[in-house]
């Protein structure tokens, strides 16, 4: 199966090793994903003013662009580019809003495409996931979920409150998936930028409640995440001597390492 | 400070705040569930159901509060609002009220250094300088 795939300007550079972890695993359960001829930054966030039109168009025109693509869904790895565009999405679903937009742009008419992160593609893939599996995981992860795949309600690609997706792909992989409150905690996104030592706390409260709960590793989507949780464990550290750095990973790395038998990390590992 | 209440139709504030958020705060009945899903509640100056009070008494102090910088834009506020608020429009608003005076909240020069030292994901740039720059 051929599915349209949108990278996003993060697995294209920072976290190429993601996005080539995914090109493989989903490769190994049937999935093909045929990364589109043409694409733009979606923007990131989605604009919360009301009045602001201008910010959507880049996400809605990736929208048009797959679909003239002769694309009827489309797959994107990234949560952040997620988030957006299917809030874009969610957004023209509505014709006076599409109206305002479409003003930006004078393309053909929009039909109705369906946006789905990696993660959905695989809900009902668990039996292919089993079958490819060589060399089950071992060990206990915590599964995070931060913000972008659960809120705003409308995105959600599992239940907001309790996901469990992504603890089903663990389990089926044959690791063990632990129970922790914080997996849809944010972890203070970009205020990496300003407010650095609050990211710092966020990400020592994430890492000792998942380590409480059992876990040695954790498990994410996000390129955010992976590198606020990653880069500020160093900083936590400094701060508290005591404490010890767990590792994390993309759960298309942990796909892999089950159907390869071993881990392969990717050339860019964001210099740890 | 001192309290004071202004009549809802000279509340200049929260006739901004509502126009570019769409969000009717007015209906906030101040029952402090935002607060306590927060995540950042603790490093703020006005928690959320603080700035949603500030607003609807059109108290301008919230609009130089550290606090509408810190919002990480989670929504965990928004999926739990008992009366369907979406409060990181709230946020939103108060920051674009700043953003639209052309006041920056981050200068690039900084945002630069920080991303040669760090090597910080195009992601976490661009959403900083969505949510920092007009
Ligand atoms: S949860 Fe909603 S109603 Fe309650 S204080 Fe916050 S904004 Fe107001
Ligand atoms: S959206 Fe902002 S105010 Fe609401 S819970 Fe998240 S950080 Fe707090």
């Amino acid at each position: 199966m051929e599915v349209a795939y949108y990278p996003g300007c993060t697995l294209k550079t920072h976290a190429k090793e993601f996005e080539k972890a995914a090109l493989k695993a989903y490769r190994a359960i049937g999935i093909e994903l045929k990364e589109l001829d043409k694409w733009y930054c979606c923007g990131t966030v989605y604009s919360l003013a009301k009045d602001n039109i201008m910010y959507k168009v880049a996400s809605v025109r990736n929208i048009l662009n797959a679909q003239k693509e002769g694309f009827d869904c489309l797959i994107v790895l990234c949560s952040m580019c997620y988030n957006t565009l299917k809030q874009a999405q969610e957004f023209i679903k509505d014709e006076s809003n599409l109206a305002r937009i479409k003003a930006f742009m004078d393309e053909e008419e929009y039909k109705g495409i369906e946006i789905l992160h990696g993660l959905e593609l695989l809900k009902d893939k668990m039996e292919e996931i089993k079958k490819a599996v060589k060399k089950p995981l071992n060990r206990k992860y915590a599964a995070y979920y931060g913000c972008t795949l659960l809120r705003p309600k409308s995105v959600a690609i599992d239940s907001y409150e309790k996901p469990s997706i992504m603890e089903r792909l663990i389990e089926a992989l044959g690791g063990i998936a632990v129970e922790w409150p914080l997996k849809n905690e944010c972890c203070g996104s970009y205020n990496i930028i300003t407010n650095k030592e609050i990211v710092v706390e966020r990400v020592r409260h994430i890492i000792e409640n998942a380590r409480q709960r059992g876990a040695e590793a954790i498990v994410t989507s996000c390129p955010l995440c992976y590198f606020n949780l990653k880069e500020c464990q160093k900083d936590v550290k400094r701060i508290y001597p005591g404490f010890e750095e767990m590792p994390l990973y993309y759960y298309t790395e942990l796909m892999n390492e089950a159907f390869n038998g071993k881990f392969d990390k990717g050339e860019n590992n964001n210099g740890s | 400070m001192s309290y004071y209440h202004i009549e809802e139709e000279e509340n200049e504030l929260l006739a901004k705040v509502e126009e570019i958020s769409g969000e009717i705060v007015t209906l906030c009945e101040q029952c402090g569930i935002c607060t306590t899903s927060c995540p950042m509640a603790d490093e703020m100056d006005f928690t959320p159901a603080g700035i949603m009070h500030a607003v609807k008494i059109g108290d301008k102090a919230v609009l130089d509060s550290k606090a509408i910088w810190i919002c990480a834009s989670c929504f965990t506020c928004t999926v739990r609002c008992p009366r369907g608020i979406d409060l990181a429009k709230v946020t939103e608003a108060l920051r674009q009220i700043h953003l639209r005076k052309n006041k920056d909240h981050i200068n690039l020069e900084e945002v630069k250094e920080e991303e040669l030292e760090e090597d910080l994901p195009p992601i976490a740039i661009v959403s900083a300088l969505r949510k920092f720059t007009g």
